[in-house]
């Protein structure tokens, strides 16, 4: 497959701790995604694992960097962290499974849901991540081809 | 066959904290929760999302899924920014003394189904 360049491109910073702004970057996603034209569905599963990429920054690391770049037909996701890692990947994607403190849980996030919706949401998820260094999340959503222009 | 928002407000003695488009809009179904990675990935599009949970995030969680109307229940305080964020967004944001489940039931009688999204994708 030939490199092509992407049509849209982004990348913004996700402070640790700002509860403020959480969710702008993905809410920005979506306006562009919904303006280049792709269909509601496949906006949507982009969003969420978006969403829940975005949030874990927020909530378990100190700061990170969201990287998109959007092609005719697929959506590719980075979004590299400083924090505290994660030490047992397979734990963590089970669903339930939380290490965030009771303040946290009080606002509705911790239900241990975000990788799974993550992974559900994707067609590629790769997670590289080095404890007390960082974590770094790559997701790849690709157009069904009957969808392709 | 969607039930106007503002029909909402007299059955629930809701108070209304920013009125977004309820004159005139409509919502086809309804969510309950209080986990925002369960109402992302469930909630469907012009719903309203009845909710204990009142901060900022809670709008973006709206916006993103195309919630139309969010009530917050058990007379919550909800925060200035989460005012501030739902005008931006045109969100109606109601608030009512009534319980969770009590608001439900009451949404349940006026027509508004239940909704949920089985399919991730
Ligand atoms: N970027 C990250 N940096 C450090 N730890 C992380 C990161 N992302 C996830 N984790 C760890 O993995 C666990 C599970 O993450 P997941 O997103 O599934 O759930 P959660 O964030 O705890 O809750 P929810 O996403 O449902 O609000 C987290 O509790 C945390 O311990
Ligand atoms: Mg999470």
């Amino acid at each position: 497959m030939p490199e092509e360049n992407p049509l849209v491109e982004m990348e913004r910073e996700i402070v640790g701790g700002d509860f403020q702004r959480a969710g702008d970057v993905s809410s920005e996603l979506k306006n562009i995604l919904q303006q280049a034209g792709f269909p509601a569905p496949f906006n949507r599963r982009v969003v969420i694992a978006s969403y829940e990429a975005e949030m874990n920054v927020v909530i378990h690391a100190y700061r990170g960097i969201f990287r998109v770049q959007i092609y005719s037909d697929r959506v590719h996701i980075e979004v590299d962290d400083e924090g505290p890692g994660i030490p047992d990947l397979e734990l963590a994607f089970q669903e339930g499974y939380s290490t965030a403190p009771p303040h946290i849980r009080e606002m509705g996030f911790g239900a241990g849901y975000g990788l799974s919706n993550m992974k559900k949401c994707s067609d590629r998820l790769h997670i590289d991540t080095r404890v007390e260094e960082g974590t770094r999340v790559i997701m790849d959503f690709f157009l069904p081809s009957f969808m392709k222009g | 066959m969607g039930i106007k928002i503002r029909e909402f407000v007299e059955p629930l003695q809701a108070e209304i904290l920013v009125r977004g488009g309820m004159e005139s809009e409509e919502v086809e179904g309804g969510y309950c929760g209080d986990l925002l990675s369960d109402c992302i990935a469930h909630a469907e599009e012009n719903s309203v999302w009845v909710t204990v949970q009142s901060h900022p995030n809670v709008v973006a969680v709206a916006t993103l899924v195309g919630i139309r109307c969010i009530i917050v229940t058990n007379s919550q305080e909800v925060q200035e920014q989460t005012l501030e964020k739902a005008r931006e967004q045109k969100i109606t944001l109601l608030r009512t003394s009534l319980s969770s489940f009590e608001t439900v039931a009451i949404l349940s009688r006026l027509g508004v189904p239940g909704k949920k999204r089985r399919v991730v994708r």
